[in-house]
């Protein structure tokens, strides 16, 4: 990696005013993902031949004298749950073998539309299921800064590919913390969007009311630039918000802020290290002139148990659809027995964990469970959202450790349970719809610590606000 | 209740009736045109209606409002805020495995419920209104319970449904068929349904005999149907009743060819659809400005448009109902009345053999101009320019070709023909080439048959001219 690196603008500049070539440019970021990639796995398809061609109809236009996107030129990874005309879309699932899907997501056009170039798609949990990319059906990926141990998960693709160097920016989904884990177990930067802000059209869903698309990006003003792209109202998605002013005032660094520690986020599963690299990022949001203060959310208590009913209800409905009949595997054909072949397929086709997610779902669902269970799930999520609408009157961003623990060794026997409890300070802003920022705090033991800013509906400019005084002069190199 | 029916006592029937908004252009939930019929398979489909992975329903806004014209048409309470539910169940005819539809328990509201219809002296009740995407359509080879394989056309799947839920309140098989009569005269004007479609209206049954167990007899695909297939039910459950054999909760097919139910499935309780709100949708608002505006510019219904024609035109019930029962027929006789001043005159031209080509061919562009075409053709009736016989065939040409009376008329002599000389010839040659002369000295039918023959040959005779010479001839040899 360069020291000093150009900054987003910069690589734009140059091509525009033809100093650079952009076929060559995107051809050598191309030509090397392979051979970085090979101990990473971060990528389960690149689109080579489909980025160059790009490419150079991007030369094309600046030799026409064309104005270029903002985003041209910048290498970006997708992750596999988000369609691209052209390439394979899979979600990590032996289900989806073969599926390509024939539109663009808006977020992909979206993006295209400033010139940006989609070099490939990422790996991830299979349907977006997991917090280690480990439940992929084509093999886990491995953390950039020790191979040993998992990005987190389910985005882990497109966080290691960030990280690894391989592209400037990426997309994950994130659900439940998705975007969030990963980002701080692979030290880059991630933001989860308030619910509404960014389109979901063309997003294979997991769990449709909590998740959103989110931008990875090393560098504060790359993540701003690439949420201002991928956001806004889109008429295909009912529950996209019209466009509206972005809230907060446009101010310069963090001066007056004031900054809420939510005690649950440093419960009793918090690791020494965590704690520490996060409680002296606030000290250093302190010395910026925040005032710090701490608050309590007396309802998470019932926040990962609200998740995952929600979650999986929504996941065992949305996964009905891939039965072999219209597209992706499909293991038994030409039979009037079609419960048997819908049987057969499914069987052999999801991963156990994306099975137990639709057993449970179905179950919460079903006559007699659902006001126990589903509704319960519903009220908790409302008590959760009152919470932390009064914690944002006394304060206007919330921290805690995005992750309590430092990433998992690839392998490592946990039971399920275990590995959902690891969601805790994550799933919150999806129950409640609030956007959050996973944002790199130093590492402990050698490994990745990441602190979580939570700001109120549409305070995105807030959160990028205070990363960025966090991130100070000194930016952490990127490169383009 | 006709007295010809042998209905048994304590028959209970409850219907559930899907009704394709067939007026819209697009699908409930995408762009895709809703004219699904004699396309070829699969070809009326886009990502969201095939369930592609990652596509989003967006509600089609005049299917809302249609099913308001039909909740204000049937007296219902229609709902502030209401929002569409999931049912899960898994069915290759359904794209996504769920089906889009409301739901009026567990905290879902329908955007409608609770209102009724009058039927005679009786009063049925409406439970409950709701949208919902219609599911694609599976062909099996050979019958639903022996095929080997299936094939599916999703060229249906997401068409736009209103499901109109009764309560058991009919308890005869022709009161359901009435009903369903009723109804259809009834979404017809609204303009928001043409149940003349092959499939646009298709009901389901909840049928008890006696307090027995519900028995719910599906694919009844068309109203000519209802009546045949619950007076079998009614019958087979009746016949069986105090037995081994007797009804169980079971769900039974009708199977047209046979004329038969057949038992498809057993009812252990309700089938557990697994509903939950549809996440990809918002929660519907319905302002009462919005459905007052929808009130306000809903097209009148047949049935008031019927007794109005009754009152100011003096037309007979029959005549009255067949002319208000189609809109554009309505608003075409009303044109044409305005026109010319015999209501009846007008209506029996609209409601005879007409009838059919008018429906296909007259559309709102055509209507206007049609209207004085017809008005002036009436009008050289009226005045003995044309005879009866002469301006049908008018008429049939101006609906065929679009031109006018005038021209239609002209090239021939315009007028009745009266004089006896030129009505002889005419007489002559029929009786030549005819064996039923002699006939028709007695029988009025063959007497008929030679008028007819001869206005045939010269439609711009007058008919009774034609009698008259008819009858002196064949009297005299």
């Amino acid at each position: 990696m360069d020291t000093i690196a150009p900054s987003l603008a910069e690589t734009v500049r140059k091509i525009q005013s033809k100093e650079m070539s952009c076929e060559e440019h995107i051809t050598s970021r191309v030509a090397r993902i392979p051979r970085m990639d090979r101990e990473i796995h971060a990528f389960l398809h690149v689109a080579g031949e489909r980025a160059v061609e790009r490419a150079r109809e991007i030369d094309r236009k600046a030799s026409r004298g064309e104005k270029l996107g903002r985003l041209a030129g910048i290498a970006i990874a997708v992750k596999d749950n988000i369609c691209v005309r052209g390439m394979p879309a899979t979600c990590a699932s032996k289900i989806l073998d073969g599926f390509m899907p024939p539109y663009d997501a808006t977020v992909i056009q979206r993006i295209e539309a400033e010139d940006g170039i989609i070099v490939g798609k990422t790996n991830m949990d299979e349907f977006a299921m997991g917090n280690t990319t480990q439940a992929s059906a084509f093999g886990p990926t491995k953390n950039p800064w020790d191979l040993e141990r998992v990005p987190g998960g389910s985005s882990g693709g497109s966080a290691a590919a960030v990280s690894g160097g391989m592209v400037t920016l990426a997309l994950g989904t994130d659900t439940g913390g998705s975007v969030r884990c990963p980002a701080s177990f692979c030290s880059v930067l991630g933001l989860k969007p308030t619910y509404g802000a960014v389109s979901r059209y063309g997003v294979i869903p997991y769990a449709n009311s909590l998740e959103q698309v989110g931008p990875f990006a090393r560098r504060v003003d790359d993540l701003a630039l690439l949420f201002d792209v991928i956001s806004g109202h889109d008429p295909r998605d009912s529950t996209s918000v019209p466009d509206t002013k972005p809230s907060g005032d446009h101010r310069h660094g963090v001066k007056g802020l004031r900054v809420g520690l939510v005690k649950e986020f440093f419960g009793e599963g918090t690791q020494a290290g965590v704690r520490e690299k996060v409680l002296d990022a606030s000290r250093t949001f302190e010395e910026l002139g925040a005032t710090v203060g701490e608050t309590r959310i007396a309802s998470m208590d019932y926040a990962l148990a609200a998740y995952y009913i929600v979650a999986m209800a929504e996941a065992s409905s949305n996964l009905s659809r891939y039965d072999g009949v219209r597209y992706g595997a499909s293991l038994e054909r030409g039979t009037a027995d079609w419960n048997a072949a819908f049987a057969k397929t499914r069987t052999e086709c999801f991963g156990p964990e994306v099975k137990r997610r639709i057993l449970l779902g179905g179950y919460v669902l079903s006559a007699g469970y659902y006001e126990a269970y589903y509704l319960k799930a519903q009220s908790a999520r409302s008590l959760l959202r009152k919470e932390f609408e009064r914690a944002f009157r006394s304060y206007d961003l919330l921290l805690g450790p995005t992750m309590p623990v430092l990433p998992p060794k690839i392998g490592e026997k946990v039971s399920p349970l275990e590995e959902y409890m690891i969601d805790v300070n994550t799933v919150p802003a999806n129950l409640v719809g609030i956007p959050s920022m996973s944002v790199p705090v130093g590492f402990s033991s050698g490994l990745p610590v990441g602190m979580q800013l939570m700001a109120p509906h549409f305070g995105e400019r807030l959160l990028f606000e205070a990363a960025r005084a966090y991130e100070g002069p000194g930016s952490p190199e990127a490169e383009d | 209740m006709s007295g010809r029916e042998q209905m048994p006592e304590g028959v209970k029937i409850g219907l559930e009736i899907h009704c394709q908004l067939t007026a819209l252009r697009t699908k409930l939930f995408c762009a895709c045109s809703s004219d699904y019929r004699d396309r070829e398979p699969n070809e009326l489909v886009c990502p969201v209606c095939f369930g592609v992975p990652g596509t989003l329903p967006v509600l089609n806004e005049k299917a809302v409002e249609y099913a308001l014209r039909i909740a204000i048409a049937l007296g219902c309470e229609v709902a502030e805020r209401t929002s569409f539910y999931r049912k899960n169940y898994f069915y290759p005819d359904l794209p996504k495995n769920f089906q889009i539809s409301q739901y009026d328990k567990a905290g879902g509201v329908a955007i409608a419920s609770g209102g009724s219809v009058q039927l005679g002296k009786k009063q049925i009740r409406v439970r409950r209104i709701q949208l919902e995407e219609d599911p694609g359509k599976l062909t099996y080879e050979g019958t639903i319970d022996k095929s080997a394989y299936s094939l599916v056309d999703y060229n249906r799947a997401g068409i736009a449904l209103v499901e109109i839920v009764t309560e058991p309140d009919f308890e005869s098989a022709r009161e359901a068929k009435q009903f369903l009569e009723k109804l259809r005269e009834t979404v017809e004007a609204l303009g928001v349904s043409d149940g003349e479609l092959e499939g646009a209206m298709r009901c389901d049954a909840n049928v008890s005999t006696r307090g027995g167990a519900r028995v719910e007899v599906k694919n009844i695909s068309s109203f000519k149907e209802v009546e045949k297939a619950l007076s079998y039910e009614i019958l087979r459950q009746s016949t069986f009743s105090g037995t081994d054999a007797a009804a169980q909760a079971e769900t039974r097919h009708w199977d047209e060819r046979r004329s038969i139910t057949i038992a498809l499935r057993m009812k252990e309780g309700e089938q557990d659809y697994r509903y939950f709100p549809e996440p990809d949708l918002p929660m519907l608002t319905i302002s009462r400005e919005y459905l007052q505006r929808v009130q306000r510019t809903m097209p009148e219904v047949a049935e008031v448009r019927a007794e109005r024609y009754r009152r100011e035109y003096g037309l007979t019930a029959q005549s009255a109902r067949e002319v208000a029962r189609d809109p554009l027929l309505a608003a075409f006789f009303e044109e044409v009345v305005d026109l010319h001043a015999r209501p009846s005159e007008v209506a029996n031209w609209l409601t005879g053999e007409f009838r059919g080509d008018l429906r296909r061919l007259l559309d709102e562009k055509r209507r206007k101009a049609m209207a004085d075409d017809l008005a002036e053709l009436l009008g050289m009736l009226d005045s003995e320019r044309v005879t009866r016989v002469h301006a049908r065939e008018i008429f049939r040409d101006m609906i065929a070709t679009g031109k006018k009376p005038a021209q239609l008329a002209r090239g021939e002599k315009v007028g009745v023909v009266m004089d006896e000389s030129s009505i002889s010839l005419v007489v002559e040659r029929v009786l030549r080439g005819s064996d039923v002369a002699e006939k028709a000295k007695k029988d009025q039918k063959a007497f008929n048959y030679l008028v007819g023959q001869v206005l045939k040959l010269e439609p711009r005779a007058d008919a009774r001219a034609v009698a008259k010479t008819i009858a002196r001839r064949i009297r005299h040899g």
